[in-house]
């Protein structure tokens, strides 16, 4: 028997959990069917999950992909098919080619699954990240900043997942919350996530409270490592700096729990418990332009283009 | 004196030789390695110019194992060997990561910059007022020091002492003068 998930039209960090919410009672062996077909919109954490969700299946699952044509070409532009005919058996129609590339996919969708992978990551950003940081009026210093801020979250997954996982940068005009444009950087995997990484660590001492929300506070907050080198844990405390400094946001899940330094313009919880599980660990980072915002539009519906 | 160019050193240690970001802790620990076994080829006392001139970033991780380790290892009680350090064409884009790692190991080192050598990182006010007092003078005996700054001569040699530890000062004949001040092990 074919579970079929239906994947909302806007596919975003908070959306997903919709689809997870879904499988959250179909053992990893049972075949799904994800229907995208009327996806209109995702963001690059949206793809990238997608992709670490198939993963995840030991029955090869089956995509269908989404019946919009902008939204398909996009999702190509992306390099998302590229990964996903690996991972799904996909059903519909969609561009076998990339095409032209998109002005706003600064990093289409990118394996990263060991060291020189993240070599190759900030080396290809560089020189784009200039470019778009001074169209959001971001000082040239964000630049280094933001280059430091992808290696070390995409070595996250090389240090501490256990197996590969993917990247995707992109900016858009992110009207609904905030009437301006963003950057996003999205990086996923389907590893071990931070619970079971920190448990690893020797002499670990589980607290009365311990599960993923406490792993999550104790890695993003208190930047505690498996490692015992003092010198470990400080990637997410630079990424933290450098995301205060240009009124950024962090969200990061893993298991059942998502955590978030919330800046001013944005009204997510600081802590969510207890949501559908899923492995590994998924990271966002939004910058948003700086300057006068336009009036946020009232309106999910957006369409990929 | 050595001269270490770290984007050479990048290009010996990485696969590719299109790299010039240090990003991530294998590649910083085999830069570091590759540090270690040029200083092997050395004297027994040498000054090393570590290099970041051509080094487009430095990322957390990798700094860490670059500069955080070099420097723990050879201010620790059973060095290789006397080596000094001082870090020549760091600048902005490499700082953030460099201060952070120093902040959090209680490091410090000596930056050659355009308008002289500083010392930076985590220093006690005493270390820093005696570092700075020694490259005033040029080249001064703690007697000379305790004098110019009013402080009792035990608390200079104990100053010193602690300088001398951590490689941010070196001996020339009997006087003290800061890393980087005379250019020559």
């Amino acid at each position: 028997m074919t579970t079929v998930v239906n994947v909302p039209p806007s596919l975003d960090d908070h959306s997903f959990d919709d689809v997870l919410r879904q499988l959250a009672t179909v053992s990893a062996d049972e075949k799904v069917l994800l229907d995208a077909r009327h996806v209109r919109w995702a963001s690059p954490f949206g793809l990238t999950a997608l992709l670490t969700l198939a993963q995840t299946r030991s029955e090869r699952p089956t995509l269908a992909v989404p019946e919009l044509d902008e939204t398909a070409s996009y999702w190509a532009r992306a390099g998302f098919f590229r990964y996903a005919e690996e991972l799904y058996e996909l059903r519909g129609n969609y561009p076998k080619r990339a095409g032209s590339a998109d002005s706003n996919v600064l990093l289409e969708i990118t394996s990263v699954a060991k060291s020189e992978d993240v070599h190759d990551v900030v080396g290809r950003i560089q020189q784009k990240a200039q470019l778009m940081l001074r169209e959001l009026n971001l000082d040239a210093k964000a630049t280094v900043g933001f280059a430091m801020t992808l290696s070390e979250i995409c070595q996250n997954i090389v240090e501490h997942a256990g197996r590969g996982g993917w990247v995707m940068v992109q900016t858009y005009r992110w009207t609904k919350r905030l009437g301006r444009r963003v950057v996003v950087i999205a990086v996923a995997d389907a590893g071990v996530g931070f619970r079971q990484s920190l448990e690893s660590a020797p002499g670990k001492e589980r607290s009365d409270r311990w599960d993923d929300a406490a792993a999550l506070e104790d890695a993003v907050i208190r930047g505690v490592s498996r490692f015992r080198d003092p010198g470990r844990g400080q990637g997410l405390a630079g990424v933290r700096r450098y995301l205060g400094r240009w009124d950024g946001k962090l969200g990061v899940r893993s298991g059942t729990a998502r955590i978030a330094i919330v800046p001013n313009w944005d009204d997510d919880v600081p802590l969510a418990e207890h949501l559908p599980p899923f492995p590994g660990a998924q990271v966002q980072v939004t910058i948003p332009e700086r300057g006068t915002p336009q009036a946020p539009q009232r309106t999910s519906s957006r369409t990929q283009r | 004196m050595h001269h270490i160019d770290l984007s050479s050193v990048l290009r010996q240690t990485v696969a590719c030789d299109l790299y010039s970001n240090l990003v991530t802790r294998p590649t910083g620990a085999a830069v570091r390695d590759q540090i270690e076994r040029l200083l092997d080829e050395a004297h027994d006392r040498t000054l090393t110019v570590i290099d970041f001139s051509q080094v487009s970033m430095i990322d957390f991780s990798c700094a860490d194992e670059v500069i955080a380790k070099l420097l723990l290892r050879y201010e620790a009680a059973n060095p290789p060997r006397e080596a000094y350090f001082l870090f020549r064409g760091v600048t902005d884009e490499h700082w953030e990561a460099i201060e952070a790692v120093l902040e959090r190991r209680g490091l410090a080192l000596v930056l050659e910059q355009a308008d002289g050598i500083h010392v930076v990182g985590t220093l006690t006010a005493e270390e820093r007022r005696v570092w700075e007092a020694v490259q005033q003078l040029g080249a001064a005996a703690p007697a000379e020091l305790a004098k110019q700054l009013g402080l009792d001569p035990r608390a200079i040699e104990a100053a010193l002492d602690t300088l001398l530890r951590r490689r941010l000062v070196m001996h020339v004949g009997d006087d003290y003068v800061v890393v980087g001040a005379h250019r020559g092990g």
